[in-house]
């Protein structure tokens, strides 16, 4: 119930108060909406009023020939629930109708349905606020959208017999997009994650290997005393990758000492350059740009194996492995070779952000032809990374810190200098890459960090 | 080539018609002596005379009627209402009579009925309606809707050509603001029933027609340099018959559509077209069919409200980014 006052309009712009000369209705009456309810009489017109709600009249303030001025109010409707509810509705009277089941039918700007229901509403249909589709089971249209996407999504999974449900989805409320299906499918299907949920570990082929051992697969058992965790999807992802890795390529690492003492001095007078621009020049930085370039130079070290063909790859896509609370996680760098220094540093930048935000794209984690990693920013002085497949080689950055080096004068004397240095490891599949390919692979490399043009910065 | 207004370019086209086929007549309110309200048919008295263009009283069934009556007779007729809204004042003519006539007397009625449509100029609810969705459920008319001064030249042309009924809606806010290159001679001929990509996209499309083909050309632009979305814009250039093999195409290419019209939304065009892409290509649907149009109002006459309640370039662009990440 709500009451709604009855004023004494005003007839004319110059008009400021009326005589109610007559109540066409009395109290306990019903009116209807815009049924005349009072006659009144000004110095330019005389009018019948209509009243502006459905309802019953409940109080009448003004009795008939008193003067007043406008707006004041003369009676009282009281309405109902659900009554008076007019079709058109626009500027309507604030019934406190139901009108549950309606979104405001009359709102201007009718634009597109969305909350969660695949279902195009149009103004006036019913199902919008709270859909429900009456299914035993109750599902939500959000579980019904994720579990069964749009026909374009279900088509393809058809197509390619791929669940729909075991696919990461980055779409309305978490629902499969055709994105995210065809790069599922692209990647080889089970082992991929979504980028979303930074399921990392690239795309790898699932491990096909029987375990050793034919009976079962050996494991560890617990003891008293011993907490057990079960391991998260990256976490599973990253074991089985990793294993399986080592069980394809023939892992071989080996080292070369750079001295980055021209890339540090290259950093240090740039630094503030780039970060008014917004971005971080980091060493990393300046070692991607050496290798994008040296990869279209060698390119055996930018290339997979398929079975007893090599593929090299079009493109020079840079994974960069990044060390989250969740687990490692390699967003790409597509095509590195095309980009500055700069440029370089502000993808970094942009997927390192996002991979902590869990922000990233499908195709961003996936397409790699070549990784990076950096065990030295946890102080390690060098590693021997696992290579990421399909690639054929990973390079480890080692710590980077001042140590003695031996250099040889002009006159041939030597002297003992502190340097900025860093030992680079690159572990290569010696399937196809030869110990001569990587070393002058690495050659090249140092050579270039060694002596990184001050116009390439 | 020489730059051509809309409007000029559909002054060109009926000329070119006048001069082509002496059958071909012009009778409306104002459009003689006056040259039209628009000043569409200025100078067209003086060089075809008055009984090529005939200044009619203010009825728009006779207006009609007339025209098909002539039409029976083997004259070539473009009726003109000053207004289109005016048009419902034709609407038994055109609904029971002309569009009917071949189908009950085997009598052909090449009329051609054209006037000015849509909003934005601050008309008010008389002086700035969409009707095509009246007539489009109307079997045995055909209805164009040129966005181009190009179009309006080629399917003026079309329309006088075609030996059925034409309704041919020209836009008044595209009238002087529209300026193409166009071709100074030739036959410059829009096929009816055939749709034009004015923009190629891969990540959504959208399907209108009239005025909203600039509108969406705005907000695609827009969401390229914000979004980076890469928007197709569809303009179907006639309503009836419409051309489903461009509307299937472009669904089936970028697998995400919405629907532009600048007439209201319940009972509107945008509404057959969403039956039509669920029909045929519901299995290369990535969203749900979403619609932009004006708001089930009258229009109002304040300028405000005006632009509340007709689809503006904003509005295109937060449904198209809502189809973009669904």
């Amino acid at each position: 119930m709500s009451r709604v006052d009855v004023v004494m309009p005003q007839m004319g712009e110059s008009i400021a108060e009326g005589t109610l000369a007559k109540w066409l209705k009395k109290v306990g009456d019903e009116v209807k909406r815009d049924e005349p309810i009072f006659e009144i009489s000004t110095d330019k017109v005389d009018a019948e009023i209509p009243a502006p709600s459905g309802g019953v009249l409940a109080e009448i303030k003004v009795p008939e020939g008193q003067t007043v001025p406008i707006q004041t109010v003369v009676a009282v409707i009281e309405t109902e629930q659900g009554v008076g509810v007019s079709a058109t509705g626009i500027g309507a009277t604030p019934t406190p109708a139901s009108v549950a089941a309606a979104p405001p039918a009359p709102t201007p700007k009718p634009q597109a349905p969305p909350p969660p229901a695949a279902v195009p509403v149009g103004a006036a249909a019913p199902p919008a606020a709270k859909p429900q589709p009456p299914s035993p089971d109750s599902e939500t249209a959000d579980e019904r959208l994720r579990r069964r996407s749009t026909p374009l999504v279900r088509k393809i999974a058809a197509d390619q017999g791929v669940d729909i449900s075991t696919i990461p989805g980055t779409g309305h409320a978490g629902r499969v997009t055709k994105k995210d299906i065809l790069g599922y499918i692209e990647a080889g299907a089970p082992a991929a994650g979504g980028a979303a949920e930074a399921a990392g570990a690239a795309p790898t082929p699932r491990p096909q290997a029987p375990t050793p051992g034919g009976a079962g697969v050996w494991e560890a058992a617990p003891w008293p005393g011993d907490r057990v965790e079960a391991m998260s999807r990256i976490r599973q992802l990253t074991s089985e990758h990793m294993v399986f890795s080592r069980r394809t390529s023939a892992h071989v690492t080996t080292f070369y000492e750079v001295d980055m003492t021209r890339v540090a001095r290259l950093r240090a007078g740039n630094k503030k350059g780039y970060e008014e621009r917004g971005v971080k020049l980091t060493y990393l930085g300046f070692i991607v740009k050496a290798v994008a370039d040296q990869l279209r130079r060698h390119p055996v070290l930018n290339a997979a194996v398929q079975r007893t063909a090599v593929i090299y790859r079009g493109q020079v896509n840079i994974g960069i492995a990044v060390a989250l609370d969740w687990g490692l996680i390699v967003p790409v760098i597509r095509g590195a070779d095309e980009l500055s220094l700069f440029g370089i540093a502000k993808a970094m930048a942009d997927l390192a952000d996002r991979a902590r935000t869990k922000r990233l794209k499908p195709d961003e984690v996936q397409n790699g032809t070549f990784t990076i990693t950096n065990p030295g920013v946890f102080g390690s002085f060098a590693g021997t990374p696992i290579i990421n497949q399909p690639q054929v080689a990973i390079l480890g950055v080692g710590a980077v810190e001042r140590r003695p080096r031996v250099m040889v004068l002009e006159d041939g004397s030597e002297v003992v200098v502190p340097r900025t240095m860093t030992m680079l490891s690159i572990s290569y599949d010696h399937r196809i890459v030869d110990g001569a390919d990587a070393d002058r692979f690495m050659s090249d490399l140092k050579q270039e960090l060694e002596d990184f043009p001050e116009n390439g910065v | 080539m020489a730059e051509v207004t809309y409007l000029e370019a559909l002054r060109q086209g009926l000329r070119e018609e006048m001069r082509r086929d002496e059958r071909v007549f012009i009778l409306g309110e104002d459009v003689g002596r006056y040259g039209g309200a628009f000043k569409v048919t200025e100078g067209f008295i003086d060089e075809f005379g008055d009984r090529r263009v005939i200044d009619t009283p203010i009825s728009e069934a006779a207006i009609v009627g007339a025209a098909a009556g002539a039409a029976h007779l083997g004259m070539r007729p473009v009726a003109e209402m000053q207004f289109i809204d005016f048009i419902s004042c034709a609407y038994d003519m055109l609904t029971n009579y002309v569009a009917t006539s071949r189908y009950r007397a085997n009598l052909a009625c090449p009329i051609v009925v054209r006037g000015p449509c849509g909003g934005y100029v601050r008309g008010g609810p008389f002086h700035s309606q969409n009707p095509e969705a009246a007539f489009l459920h109307t079997p045995g008319l055909k209805i164009v809707c040129p966005a181009t001064a190009r179009d309006a030249k080629g399917l003026i042309k079309a329309a006088i050509r075609d030996d059925d009924p034409v309704l041919y809606f020209e836009h008044k806010y595209l009238y002087r603001r529209i300026k193409e290159q166009l071709p100074e001679d030739g036959d410059l001929v829009t096929p009816i029933g055939s749709a034009r990509v004015a923009r190629e996209g891969t990540d959504l499309s959208i399907v209108t027609y009239s005025a909203m083909v600039w509108k969406a050309l705005d907000a695609a632009q827009q969401l390229e340099k914000e979004d980076g979305l890469a928007v197709e814009v569809l303009d179907l250039r006639t309503l009836l018959p419409m051309d489903d093999a461009a509307i299937l195409a472009t669904v089936r290419k970028t697998n995400r559509v919405m629907i532009v019209h600048e007439d209201t939304r319940t009972g509107g065009v945008a509404g057959e077209i969403a039956a039509r892409i669920n029909e045929a290509a519901f299995e290369w649907l990535d969203a749900p069919v979403l619609r932009v149009t004006a708001a089930d109002t009258p229009l109002p006459y304040a300028p405000t409200l005006e632009d509340y309640v007709l689809p503006q370039v904003a509005d295109i662009v937060m449904v198209a980014r809502k189809l973009a990440s669904y």
